[in-house]
């Protein structure tokens, strides 16, 4: 079946979303072409309101007018709709499968909470807390998931684990530029610090990655704001 | 033992509504399994060695393997065990898309929004979490009318992946609602999720994987006079 002829894709993002680059990344897998609309989130449109009216958030993935919202569910759509076509973002086997949506599930609900408390928390007892709780997630991240000899969570190619830590790769390196202090190194973590330079030069990321200087002064803004009304 | 000789063993605590729906999607399959009963204040090396990263029930072992996380071990059933009984997630992609959504629907906003209405540090941070349920409820009925499109299920005509993720928590709501007299399925409000919980509570293969109703009630009571008798000593 010729999927390329009766096929309309659209993505509802904004430039800073990690969740919508997890979109882009999953699409660029299936080598899928689609039309990208950007959403002022302060001033949300009617569009966006009609396909995702339950969350009003991005993205939204809009497949032959019929609108898919949250991104883990899109990008598990994304799999399947193009199943056969371009790389595998889950793998075959259903354990396989469960191991991925097992360590996919651990990094929004362990992992990036603590991260983003550490960021926008001053320094201090609070602060050194939350580091110690994102450091302690880490070590189960890089010992668990042996990576051996594969260059990614999903093996030779970027999987769904590997999407759902992706947006990390240039998040944390940015965060630990504007606290002043590191929370991966190379020493501590070899195979994640390696996954990250890996990740950020595969293939379906390196080409649509955000703007970064613009993304470091957002960020800033936002650890004032934090800092300012703690 | 399940179908040719395939060893199913469920770790589970007789409480847990994350259990609960592990129990549900196994027997709507017809999926035999042993289940291992799991003292939560002592827990077993069993466990420990099958769920080291969170140290928490259900665990599925399947010849051998674990899978852990409630969701994620009833879309591996669905998935490992495609040939057994019906299926729980539709076959269309996008169908499927709408059943995932739901279900984290129920996850991410409705249970979480029930954590901050039980467990919230302020009286303010409790109520503004009840009210955070009772929309999340209403959300939820407009869910059903969109994926059972007139049928008695989320599933359509059987029972599939959200009724499923929903249906665990209905030991725990049947409880609250008789502790705190109040209807949280209200008719009135949420006729679809009202009929629905009656008719999904009524299912031979929910009925058997139900807790005991009076001995969680107990149960929840005891919890609470022992969260009392904390607050009360820290005072």
């Amino acid at each position: 079946m010729d999927h390329q002829q009766e096929e309309k894709v659209q993505l509802f993002g904004m430039w800073a979303s990690p969740y919508v680059y997890k979109v882009k990344w999953a699409l660029s897998i299936k080598g899928m072409e689609y039309e990208y609309v950007e959403e002022d989130l302060g001033n949300k449109s009617g569009q966006l309101l009609e396909h995702n009216p339950v969350h009003k958030k991005v993205p939204v993935l809009v497949y032959n007018g019929r609108p898919v919202a949250e991104s883990d569910v899109i990008v598990q759509f994304i799999d399947d709709v193009w199943k056969g076509q371009g790389g595998r973002i889950l793998p075959e086997d259903p354990h396989e499968r469960a191991m991925a949506r097992f360590w996919a599930r651990f990094v929004p609900d362990k992992l990036s909470p603590p991260i983003w408390k550490w960021f926008t928390t001053a320094g201090g007892e609070e602060q050194e807390a939350a580091r110690e709780a994102a450091v302690e997630h880490l070590r189960v991240l890089e010992a668990e998931l042996n990576l051996g000899r594969n260059e990614f969570f999903g093996g030779d190619s970027v999987g769904l684990v590997d999407l759902s830590l992706g947006a990390l790769a240039y998040v944390i390196p940015m965060y630990e530029e504007i606290i002043g202090a590191r929370l991966i190194t190379e020493e501590m973590f070899p195979s994640l610090y390696a996954w990250m330079g890996r990740f950020l030069a595969a293939p379906p990321v390196k080409d649509h990655l955000p703007p970064m200087e613009e993304l470091k002064l957002r960020f800033r803004a936002i650890r004032e704001y934090f800092l300012k009304n703690a | 033992m399940a179908e040719g000789g395939e060893e199913v063993r469920l770790i589970g605590s007789w409480a847990s509504p994350y259990v609960v729906r592990v129990q549900i999607a196994l027997r709507l399959k017809g999926i035999s399994y042993e289940f291992v009963e799991e003292d939560l204040k002592n827990k077993s090396e069993l466990l420990l060695k099958s769920n080291p990263v969170h140290k928490k029930v259900p665990v599925l072992i399947h010849n051998g393997k674990p899978v852990c996380e409630s969701s994620v071990i009833v879309q591996y059933i669905d998935e490992a065990f495609a040939g057994t009984g019906p299926a729980l997630l539709p076959a269309d992609p996008y169908e499927r898309a709408v059943a995932r959504f739901w279900a984290a629907f129920i996850e991410d906003t409705l249970l979480k929004a029930s954590s901050q209405a039980s467990s919230g540090k302020t009286e303010e941070e409790k109520t503004e979490g009840k009210e955070k349920v009772a929309a999340a409820i209403v959300t939820l009925e407009g869910g059903l009318r969109e994926c059972s499109k007139g049928k008695p299920f989320f599933g359509g005509e059987s029972a599939g992946y959200v009724d499923v993720i929903l249906g665990g928590l209905l030991g725990w709501v049947r409880a609250i609602d008789t502790m705190q007299g109040v209807k949280t399925f209200d008719p009135s409000t949420t006729p679809l999720l009202a009929a629905w919980a009656e008719r999904f509570g009524q299912l031979e293969q929910v009925e058997a994987a139900m807790p005991d109703g009076k001995r969680l009630i107990e149960y929840a009571y005891a919890r609470a006079m022992q969260a009392a008798a904390a607050a009360a000593s820290t005072n």
